[in-house]
């Protein structure tokens, strides 16, 4: 809630190339840009089903409820599954991480940097 | 029908008291955030004190509008299954928000969607642009909650009531301009929230009360929808509305690219990260808003097929071509039918729930619009930064009250369209000029100035132009804006396939172009700012 003071210019950029920020900048992206290309695929997979495969997606499942039907509600458990896998990933591998480089930051001076 | 206007406009006393409870308390709860709104903090990120369940539901309130509610149990109503791509591509896009938007927003920005897409820029031109482009966007969205507001009125009031249409719109407007500047962020996200409980506890109870009839069974709740459709199993079948040729194929296409593409472009869900304490806090607001959105989108299946099984597509259309009043005339139904007591009470608390819908949503659209004005255009490009806090809130809320006189203005042409699809229009709009330049402007260091606003203005111009030349605005003698006139020549109703291309290549054709080069210091200070949250307000 309390913002630590402003840090420094130089600092941002030591800590851009500390081995820390790399680790957590490659644990976000490598969970966060391959997921967001696998559920964009998935759901365009869904829409073209829809507009050029409908005799398949007309295929009955149990009684009035067909594959349409049940490939959208799958579009919901996954939107479901990736947003608690995400949850989960965040709160392991980025948040310790996060915490640790600003702990870092607060304890350098900011006097520090600017006499490199 | 006449006889459900008339029934109706008996009740009408018991619908206007219980709104007005919902406006009395709303009213209350601004006034009481007003007292404790003191510096710009307050009045654009409600002091940024919101917990991230708290900001979940207001942003559940800001995202299940008219076009949510209304719009897409209408749809699902006349058109059965095509309808229900409306909701899972809503409720999808949050994922692009989640992963990729939400937490660098959070803490590269202080109070708006320009703010952490000029950090590392020149300021002015990005400002400008985003500015503009926040305005645009929020513009398309109001004029679907009042399109909404307007179809209700008539629903309530009977085919007479033009004049009275007119006069709910206005004052639809002036309550919202009273929420956004006495109660500032702080008021209207406690105006979300109240709102987001009461839409919940709706849906609900009219689900329950549909799946009762069908003894919980799915299965014939859709038998009886595609029976009473008069369309045997096309009903059921994707195809109704976007199958019937190879344009409406393209159609579909490109309306499930912008939905999916548009959420995490639009300010009014942007501004309201600013109002966590931290990038944590946003994300959590953004897990919980995915659970309480999806579970009212599934909730519109039961709405939407329950409207075509129990109403008929026929009474529907009756009422508003578009399909916006299924979910109310359904709670008349429900509640016993036309001219029971039952049915005007479960008509007149839908209703109100309805209306605080729309005042609710339209409250956080004009904050988002009225503060991108004063912090960006105003305080940053005209003042230059000089403007004091004092006069940039005060600029914000005289923005706020010329945002609603041109809401109001342009609602009265639109009242022919679908709620839901007027809505897709602003997230194509979000998706082709704002997605792009907040995604390169996070993550692609070569990006820079010329980039950003090349795609901001590419993407806006293109999708807005082919809007204006699409058969919503003219060549449709049903359903257009103008059905008098035709000068479409773009086959889509939706911009987004051609207009989100656009904006990207835009951005980066900008960038490869420009003299200037990106500043690498700005960028590893965005970098580590947003990661990390160091420096973050």
């Amino acid at each position: 809630m309390t913002p630590p003071p402003e840090p420094a210019p130089e600092q941002f950029a030591r800590i851009e190339e500390s081995p820390e920020f790399r680790r957590l900048r490659s644990s976000f992206r490598n969970f966060a840009f391959p997921v967001t290309a696998g559920f964009v695929l998935w759901y365009l997979l869904y829409v073209l089903l829809s507009c050029y495969a409908p005799d398949l997606m007309s295929t009955k499942v149990v009684g009035n409820i067909n594959l349409a039907l049940v490939l959208g509600l799958l579009q919901f458990a996954s939107t479901f599954a990736i947003a608690a896998w995400y949850a989960r990933h965040a709160g392991r591998r980025l948040d310790p991480r996060a915490a640790v480089i600003r702990g870092r930051a607060a304890a350098v001076p900011v006097v520090e940097g600017s006499a490199e | 029908m006449i006889q459900l206007a008339t029934s109706a406009s008996e009740h009408r006393t018991l619908i206007m008291s219980l709104f007005g409870v919902f406006v009395i308390a709303t009213l209350g709860i601004t006034l009481w955030a007003g007292r404790q709104t003191k510096d710009a903090a307050d009045f654009y990120a409600g002091g940024r004190a919101f917990t991230g369940f708290q900001n979940g539901l207001a942003i559940s309130g800001d995202y299940m509008s008219a076009a949510s509610f209304l719009g897409i149990a209408g749809l699902i109503a006349l058109f059965g299954y095509d309808g229900f791509l409306y909701s899972i591509g809503f409720l999808v896009a949050w994922l692009v928000a989640l992963l990729l938007v939400a937490e660098p927003l959070r803490n590269s920005g202080r109070y708006t969607m320009a703010d952490a897409l000029a950090f590392r820029m020149r300021q002015r031109p990005v400002r400008t642009a985003a500015g503009i482009s926040t305005i645009v966007v929020s513009i398309f969205y109001l004029l679907a909650q009042m399109v909404g507001a307007g179809s209700l009125v008539a629903l309530l009031l009977g085919v007479s009531g033009d004049g009275a249409k007119r006069w709910t719109i206005v004052a639809v407007g002036a309550l919202m301009v009273i929420y956004v500047t006495v109660g500032g962020m702080k008021g209207t996200t406690w105006v979300q929230i109240v709102k987001a409980v009461l839409l919940i506890a709706g849906a609900a109870l009219m689900t329950v009360m549909v799946l009762a009839k069908y003894h919980f069974n799915l299965s014939s709740l859709l038998g009886a929808a595609s029976d009473a459709s008069g369309k045997g199993h096309a009903f059921l079948e994707p195809g109704l509305k976007y199958g019937l040729t190879g344009t409406t194929k393209l159609d579909f296409l490109s309306l499930g690219l912008a939905l999916v593409l548009g959420t995490a472009g639009l300010p009014h869900i942007l501004v309201r990260f600013y109002t966590v304490p931290t990038a944590r806090a946003a994300r959590k607001s953004v897990l919980w808003a995915i659970g309480i959105i999806g579970v009212f989108y599934l909730m519109t299946l039961a709405l939407g097929f329950g409207a075509a099984a129990l109403v008929g597509p026929k009474t529907i259309k009756a009422s508003n071509a578009a399909g916006n009043t299924a979910a109310p005339l359904l709670a008349e139904q429900l509640g016993g039918g036309a001219g029971s007591t039952g049915g005007a009470v479960l008509l007149a608390v839908i209703s109100a729930v309805a209306f605080a819908t729309i005042l609710a949503v339209v409250a956080g659209l004009t904050l988002a619009s009225s503060s991108s004005f004063a912090h960006d255009l105003w305080a940053n490009v005209i003042r230059r930064g000089k403007a004091s806090e004092k006069e940039e809130v005060a600029s914000a809320k005289l923005a706020a009250v010329a945002i609603g006189a041109i809401a109001i203005v342009l609602s009265i042409f639109a009242d022919k369209l679908n709620a839901a699809a007027l809505v897709a229009l602003a997230f194509a709009v979000a998706a082709s000029a704002n997605l792009p330049t907040l995604l390169y402007s996070l993550f692609w260091k070569r990006f820079n100035t010329v980039g950003a606003v090349s795609a901001t203005y590419a993407g806006l111009i293109t999708s807005v132009t082919l809007v204006i030349f699409s058969p919503v605005v003219s060549g449709n003698p049903r359903t257009s804006l103008f059905p008098h006139s035709d000068f479409h020549w773009f086959p889509l109703e939706n911009p987004g396939l051609i207009s989100i291309p656009v904006g990207f290549l835009a951005g980066a054709i900008g960038t490869w172009l420009a003299r200037e080069q990106a500043d690498p210091a700005k960028y590893a200070e965005l970098e580590v700012r947003s990661l990390t949250g160091l420096g973050a307000d």
